[in-house]
């Protein structure tokens, strides 16, 4: 046995301890799961053997199935039997482990996620070690899958019904203490006495089985609809789970389905309806899509996989931030936070101090809901220094400059900064708007200047997006990876257009929504939809929420930029209809294509009637979902094709992470593939035909689809699934 | 074809139905019991020709379950001989039996049956049954359901009713029953319920409220308010009517309809076996139909109920004289009113449940029994009586006077 230690003591208790070579964590391959089962034949049949214990080498116990043979299984199988059949694997083994007429405890030293907490759900008894940073949970759902390893059986059968689904239909990690409070674990012991008490356990009780196998076995709290607070949990369970998922994500409902058919049944038969549910889940495209983009490609980001090789990783010790407004004082917040000396810049004491307020109120917040000490936030607040003085950022490693979006002032803020700064500083620009490469310009060393477009509120967005200027060398780009590692964001790299990558397809979807309202489309309609769809707001309500002040300010300059090649679209119209004529621009303005009553909740304007009356024909809600999601694929593929994005897995986790794609969706690109090339080109062109050129889909992609190709590559997922 | 002809019909009074309702005492196979002794009594019925009995009861279990019908022929001392069968399609169970039982005879293979219903919601509780459609969670889920009150007030949201607009209909329900009751216009079809000594418990609805007005309704909070934000339900409604911003919830206890305890039964039966029995027919079935619209809005089967029965039977809205339609949610009707554009003083005339409650199973046959006498004394000939159905139905019947 190559995965698993096999050991047996004086008293006749065995140790299976679980190592799988080559991971960081113990993770189920097909090799640990023959080696499992191969285990639990060898205690059964040796009559030496009085139970066994199994615990892990590493520091954790094991983090469950290995996702990326969860993501082959998906493109490679496509006959609901036989993943069923592949699914019903881990089930017998561990149901045999169960059944083998020998007691077995499971030691768990540290995390049990996933198939790792199933092998204990398995085991007779459960010892956790009380080591606070171990968790314990089925996170499966948070992939688009469920458990399929006996977790939604035996879970329900311990915990009863209603806290079992709580924990995994959310997916909900518990701490070791809360576990063994939640009836998951039977005993708590400090961090290595684990195996001591599971081998006294088997010694001494040792009942080799499980409450389910013992006669007149019933589900705590009850199971089937004549239980009156079960079906209390299955009604509102499955409203609620709707309200959240708004029937795009199928694991929800599995898990709760899978939980609700098969208590009523022995177990042998419930084991057989997860593995079931858990085929079909295997097989959709959302847990491909999610595992892809935001725990594969996100891991590898993170990790930093578009970092050039050279220079050496350079930890930013000294941070300049250029400009106190919302933006730089998000930044100084956290980069304070992850422990850098910031040196916040504004033209007057007023504006730094002010800036600075924005972490003291932050801080203050966290410490009111006992998240963190007054010492830490203490440290925190001093590593932010406020100054009006170019001189105090000598010694910066990085500057970042979030003054206003005007050409003249970052101009003038880089020649003063570049003045002071030592030479191998790096000078970036928080620019949502203005291309780097023209902004480089006012740059004594364009090849040390950058883009890094943070999101707003910083502290809560977890992408970053690096621009890439015409002469920005490797050194700028590895330094401001190193920096984003630092505040653990996760970066996505692109190359310099108007709008970059995220702000040039995030306007697309608020533009589509405008479009439809002038064509008389029902705004209610518009922002269902479009929430149904999966994106966090209504393009109307995000319009609003960016301002529409700043929609017509942007698309002034771009006009002003682009002259003859600035291509309009009817939004153009309603966006200066409203700030011209009407006044009404945007939230912070308590007014915009919503209202925004003090008491009350916003709703959409009225005046909206008159000015776009609905038509008398409206689209159905597929046509308008249609809409919003091709439209914003199709813009990402044209910054493909530009080379403003170099790589499918950047493009996902910049529409996810960046302006809130959903995820089951996988990103824009994920969204193609699973449409199907052909039919997302055929249904492209269609849109093309009925509403403009916008829709038309970029050469590039049709020949793709003609030649049946995709845009991800197997082995480049094998590659960051290395890197994470 | 036989036709099928009504000879007579008879109702319990309604009453509350919670635990100081005056029926509340009254085991549902004693209050169905005492309607088919009433009905068998008032006509000399030979039992013995009585080919089936049909009663709907929506929560047939506990109390009610086991063929509850039979156990009410039984307790009836009806002749040995006669059957009994309990059907459910939710709250038209009531005319559904009527329709079913006239269907026997249509066919040929019944001379003499009885349709009607029970329900004593004050000791068999909505929900008593459980059932798949709320709580199973891939149908619940694939069906997008959500309760029918948040379907009621979807239906006023969707299709323009005001709180003060469903308010308005309610005063009038009441105004309307207050009224038949101070007349008699009731008074020859429902029979008093006793209780074991032979005292009367009840001999007038008890859920009707004399006298409510505007102000009385607007005091009410809106009672699928909570459910609808904070289980859920109001996002699953939006999920299949994305077209609304928001939903409207205007429905109360005031203008919906009441949990009471009933029980009704009609009897009905071929020409030449009321000839035989010297029973005088008083209407003929017409026509009837069901059908099935959105589960998700649920209350919406009315009108196309009503045009599909009066498709059947070759006529229009302008041959029926009275519409008798459930109050299950005052939208319901004003919906079904706004769809086939009938006016409000050709539709329940008397008021309805609403005011007087509605008894889930047996709700049909009274409705079917009111409207009945009403077309008597009137002196017209048509109605068309129908109710909404849970799971998104509706049932439609059309009777006419001989």
């Amino acid at each position: 046995m190559k995965t698993i230690d096999y050991e047996i003591d004086k008293d006749g208790v065995v140790v299976l301890t679980i190592d799988v070579k080559d991971r960081s964590m113990n993770v189920m391959t097909p090799e640990f799961l023959q080696d499992l089962s191969d285990a639990v034949d060898k205690i059964a049949a040796d009559d030496k053997v009085k139970g066994a214990v199994i615990t892990s080498a590493k520091d954790s116990f094991m983090a469950g199935a290995d996702l990326l043979e969860l993501v082959e299984t998906f493109e490679q199988r496509t006959d609901a039997e036989e993943v069923y059949g592949w699914c019903r694997g881990l089930q017998q083994t561990l149901r045999k482990l169960e059944t083998c007429g020998k007691p077995f405890a499971a030691a768990i030293n540290g995390t049990a996620l996933g198939g790792g907490l199933e092998i204990c759900l398995a085991c007779h008894y459960r010892v956790a070690a009380n080591n606070p940073k171990s968790v314990l949970g089925l996170p499966e759902v948070t992939v688009g899958l469920m458990p399929g390893g006996g977790g939604t059986q035996r879970l329900p059968r311990l915990i009863g019904i209603e806290p079992a689904l709580q924990l995994i239909t959310q997916g909900k990690h518990l701490k070791a203490t809360e576990a063994v409070e939640a009836g998951i674990a039977d005993q708590l012991v400090e961090p290595g006495k684990e195996i001591a008490a599971a081998k006294a356990w088997v010694l001494e009780t040792g009942d080799p089985e499980q409450p389910w196998d013992k006669k007149g076995f019933k589900v705590p709290g009850g199971a089937g609809l004549m239980n009156p607070s079960a079906i209390q949990t299955f009604m509102f369970g499955t409203a609620l789970l709707q309200k959240m998922t708004k029937h795009n994500y199928p694991a929800p409902i599995a898990i709760m389905s899978a939980v609700y058919e098969g208590t009523v049944l022995p177990i042998d038969k419930a084991l057989d309806i997860e593995s079931k549910y858990f085929a079909l889940m295997l097989m959709s495209p959302v847990s491909r899509n999610m595992s892809r983009t935001l725990f594969i490609n996100k891991g590898a980001a993170d990790k930093l996989v578009r970092r050039p090789s050279e220079p050496e990783k350079r930890l930013v010790k000294k941070l300049g931030i250029l400009g106190a407004g919302m933006m730089g004082a998000g930044i100084a917040f956290v980069s304070a936070r992850a422990g850098m000396q910031v040196m916040l810049l504004d033209t007057t004491k007023e504006k730094t101090e002010f800036g600075k307020d924005y972490s003291r109120d932050l801080l203050q917040k966290r410490i009111d809901k006992g998240r963190m000490t007054s010492d830490k936030a203490a440290d925190i607040l001093d590593r932010i220094h406020t100054t009006t003085e170019f001189d105090d950022l000598a010694g910066c490693e990085l500057v970042i400059e979030a003054v206003f979006e005007d050409r003249k002032i970052k101009a003038d803020v880089t020649a003063k900064t570049e003045a002071i700064i030592a030479g191998d500083a790096i000078f970036a620009s928080n620019t949502s708007t203005l291309p780097i490469t023209g902004l480089a310009e006012a740059s004594k060393r364009p090849q040390h200047f950058i883009g890094i477009h943070f999101f707003s509120p910083v502290e809560k967005m977890p992408l970053i997006e690096v621009i890439v200027g015409k002469k920005t060398n490797d050194v700028a780009i590895a330094q401001a990876l190193d920096y984003i590692q630092q505040l653990r964001k996760t970066p996505i790299v692109v190359n310099d257009s108007r709008g970059f990558y995220t702000s040039r397809v995030f306007s697309v979807f608020s533009r589509e929504g405008i479009n439809m309202l002038c064509e008389g489309v029902n705004p209610a309609l518009i922002e269902n939809v479009a929430k149904h769809a999966g994106m966090p707001v209504g393009p109307l309500a995000v319009t609003d929420e960016v301002s529409l002040e700043l929609s017509y300010h942007v698309m002034k300059q771009t006009k002003l930029d682009l002259g003859e090649l600035y291509v309009s679209s009817p939004a153009d119209a309603v966006i200066s209809k409203f700030v011209e004529e009407l006044d009404r621009r945007g939230k912070r303005f308590g007014k915009g294509f919503y209202d925004y009553p003090e008491d009350g909740k916003k709703h959409l304007w009225s005046g909206l009637k008159e000015l776009y009356p609905l038509a008398d024909e409206q689209p159905s809600a597929d046509e308008v979902r249609k809409r919003i999601l091709y439209s914003q694929a199709i813009e990402t593929v044209r910054c493909m094709d530009e080379g403003v994005v170099t790589h499918p897995a950047d493009a996902d986790i910049g529409s996810v992470f960046g302006w809130g794609f959903p995820p089951y969706t996988g990103g824009t690109i994920s969204f193609i593939e699973t449409e199907g090339l052909k039919n997302f080109v055929a249904e492209a062109d269609r849109l093309a035909a009925v509403y403009g050129e916008r829709f038309a889909v970029p050469g590039s992609l049709r020949s793709m689809a003609v030649k049946g190709e995709t845009f991800y590559q197997l082995a480049d997922v094998q590659a960051h699934r290395s890197a994470a | 074809m036989t036709d099928a002809y009504i000879f007579d019909h008879v109702r319990s009074p309604r009453g509350r139905g919670r635990s100081n309702g005056a029926l509340h005492e009254v085991k549902p196979i004693d209050l169905a019991a005492q309607v088919l002794a009433s009905l068998r009594d008032r006509n000399e019925l030979d039992t013995s020709k009585v080919d089936d009995v049909v009663f709907g009861c929506v929560m047939p279990v506990g109390e009610q379950g086991s063929c509850v019908t039979r156990l009410a022929v039984l307790n009836a001392d009806y002749d040995e001989s006669v059957p009994g069968k309990q059907i459910n399609r939710f709250c038209a169970s009531g005319l559904e039996a009527i329709n079913s039982a006239a269907a026997q005879v249509m066919s040929g293979q019944s001379d003499l049956t009885i349709g009607g219903g029970l329900e004593s919601m004050s000791r068999v509780p909505m929900g008593s049954d459980s059932g798949a459609m709320h709580a199973d969670p891939a149908f619940a889920y694939k069906s997008y359901f959500v309760p029918q009150g948040i379907g009621a007030d979807l239906i006023a949201t969707k299709y323009g009713f005001s709180r003060e607009d469903v308010d308005t209909y309610a005063v009038e329900s009441q105004r309307r029953a207050t009224n038949a009751w101070h007349k008699g216009y009731f008074d020859n079809s429902v029979i008093p319920i006793q209780d074991r000594i032979g005292m009367t418990l009840l001999d007038k609805d008890e859920h009707i409220r004399p006298g409510t007005t505007m102000e009385d309704l607007a005091g009410l909070k809106a009672a699928f308010e909570v459910p609808g934000e904070q289980a859920g339900f109001d996002s699953v409604a939006l999920q299949k009517y994305p077209e609304l911003e928001a939903i409207n919830h205007v429905h109360t206890g005031g203008n919906s309809s009441g949990i009471v305890d009933g029980s009704a039964a009609v009897l009905i039966g071929s020409k030449d076996m009321g000839d035989a029995l010297g029973l005088k027919p008083r209407v003929r079935i017409k026509g009837f139909a069901s059908i099935g619209t959105d589960p998700t809005i649920m209350l919406t089967g009315p009108a196309p109920s009503a045009e599909k029965v009066l498709k059947r039977c070759g006529m229009t809205t302008d041959d029926i004289d009275l519409f008798e339609l459930n109050e299950a949610f005052a939208s319901v009707v004003m919906l079904f009113m706004q769809k086939l554009g009938i006016d409000h003083d050709r539709i329940n005339v008397n008021g309805g449940a609403i005011a007087m409650g509605h008894p889930l199973g047996a709700t049909g046959a009274m409705i079917f029994g009111t409207v009945l006498d009403e077309l008597e004394r009137r002196d017209l000939n048509t109605a068309l009586i129908n109710l909404c159905v849970g799971g998104g139905m509706g049932t439609a019947t059309i009777i006419e006077r001989v």
